[in-house]
């Protein structure tokens, strides 16, 4: 017997591991025109592992206040060895992951995979998301830099549009009136605590959902003769090309962040004007884009205050999908579903390139 | 009312109490105190000898930058410098005459009316006063 084998026996005797091991095997994923989808849930699972890896690296050296985060940054860029690659993978591999959990997102829209029984897994997975730009708009900040002072500036302020709340919301998040040291100190808590901690426990609860209820099959899939249903098992076959791609985008990320390193900016200078060419992270821009082009005033309210609440009640309504989508629930196509999930996909396109184009 | 029902009651409103009384000071916990840094009431700007004319500088005013704006004839007008639109720091652009923000391309006049772009409002002017070579700039009596 090999050691793995009486590990695994030790292990087995104790804990009763080969119910796992049996549970691992039975399950499979489906092959169709659209199983590459099935990855990005994946690639976004291993971006976050790498996030919290260079992340705690990071904190080795990163020092938070208004002179000390951004000399801390410079420190950990120019003199840490291998500093300059950290910080440059933790940024590359932050964006990255967003836009894997978007295409993540996207993909589960389009085969309508939030469907029951996956409601839950859905709003798990939304809630991520949300976190994830959480986590995005937090960590901008922290090298306490020119662009990401203003961006912060613009960010906070949106919330102060909310109805009733807007006041005491805006001093909440920035510790005070204005974007100080003191919201470098709270949004680096929430970057590095809060947000983490409720990030990892609710990919705990979205990983335990995919794994009771197995990879979603295309709607009506178990009305296709079974010689036209392929899967794959889980294990190894999908969990080895898994390790694959992970593979490929982790030289991705080394290629970028050695060829595109990640750059630091000017230090941040709450008494000098706004610098041109201020913009939010790119996976803002579409929002930020569109308030741009909404005159001051639409009819009684501000067009800034009108395009935010659009903006919430599209957030709600995409939130809860599973429970108002009947059609898919009952397992039939819903085409006029698509046509407004493809207007959302070109709208955030369109508005991002012209954010750019723009600028 | 029985033993068991009397007791679930207790728990249930003793849990809630406790909740509710965790939650509110921690709500008033995050809820920052006033800052030490009080509104300031006038402060000098700059000095008579530093500005050119038809140009500008950005200058402390309390908690917030102030806007200190040298006109062509040789007179002065300041602001407080915070967009009313997104409250971004704005700058005079000689080349193009107007007080302008950069986060969203607002545009105001030199007397801080907005004039085009997204803000909902003019600028906020305060008062100038010239004393010997030093330029104070103060918040308008209302």
């Amino acid at each position: 017997m090999g050691a793995i084998n009486r590990a695994i026996h030790y292990l087995d005797e104790r804990l009763q591991i080969q119910q796992l091991i049996d549970f691992g095997k039975k399950k499979s994923v489906p092959l169709h025109r659209e199983t590459v989808w099935y990855y990005f849930g994946g690639v976004t699972l291993f971006l976050f592992i790498i996030q919290v890896i260079t992340g705690i690296l990071l904190l080795f050296y990163y020092r938070t206040g208004p002179e000390e985060a951004y000399e801390s940054i410079r420190f950990i860029m120019s003199e840490v060895r291998f500093g300059w690659l950290m910080r440059s993978i933790h940024s590359w591999s932050a964006n990255l992951m967003i836009l894997a959990a978007f295409i993540h997102m996207f993909s589960v829209f389009f085969a309508k995979a939030y469907r029951k029984p996956r409601e839950l897994t859905w709003i798990t997975g939304m809630l991520l998301l949300f976190i994830g730009l959480g986590l995005g708009f937090t960590g901008y900040l922290l090298p306490w830099n020119e662009l990401a002072f203003f961006a912060t500036k613009v960010g906070t302020d949106i919330f102060s549009v909310v109805p009733v709340i807007g006041e005491p919301l805006l001093r909440l998040l920035r510790g005070g009136e204005e974007v100080t040291p003191a919201t470098l100190s709270r949004f680096f808590g929430i970057h590095v605590a809060i947000f983490p901690l409720l990030f990892v426990g609710l990919l705990a609860l979205h990983l335990l959902f995919v794994q009771r209820q197995g990879m979603s099959e295309p709607i009506g899939w178990n009305e296709m003769p079974p010689d036209k249903t392929k899967s794959m098992p889980f294990f190894p076959n999908f969990l080895l090309r898994d390790l694959l791609l992970w593979l490929i985008v982790l030289n991705v990320i080394a290629l970028l962040a050695v060829f595109f390193p990640w750059e630091l900016g000017e230090k941040a200078d709450p008494f000098a004007p706004a610098p041109e060419g201020i913009k939010p992270e790119w996976y803002f821009m579409f929002m930020y884009q569109t308030l741009k082009f909404l005159p001051a005033k639409v009819l009684f309210i501000s067009g800034e205050t009108l395009g935010i609440l659009v903006f919430g009640l599209a957030v709600v309504l995409w939130l809860i999908i599973p429970f108002w989508d009947r059609k898919s629930a009952r397992g039939e196509k819903n085409r006029a579903l698509n046509y407004v999930g493809l207007f959302v996909v070109l709208f955030i396109i369109v508005m991002t390139v012209l954010g750019y184009a723009l600028h | 009312m029985k033993r068991r029902s009397f007791i679930n009651v207790l728990l249930s409103g003793g849990i809630a109490v406790w909740l509710g009384s965790v939650i509110a000071s921690i709500i008033a916990y995050l809820l920052p105190p006033e800052a030490a840094v009080s509104d300031a009431s006038s402060v000098k700007a700059a000095t008579t000898d530093e500005l050119e004319p038809d140009s500008a500088k950005i200058f402390q005013f309390g908690k917030k930058p102030g806007l200190l704006l040298r006109l062509e004839d040789g007179g002065y007008r300041a602001f407080v410098a915070v967009c009313t639109h997104l409250s971004c720091t704005v700058q005079y652009r000689k080349d193009m005459g107007v007080i302008w923000c950069a986060c969203h391309n607002g545009k105001f006049n030199k007397k801080g009316i907005n004039i085009a772009g997204p803000p909902p409002k003019p600028l906020d002017e305060l008062e100038v006063h010239i004393r010997g070579e030093d330029i104070f700039v103060s918040k308008p009596v209302t």
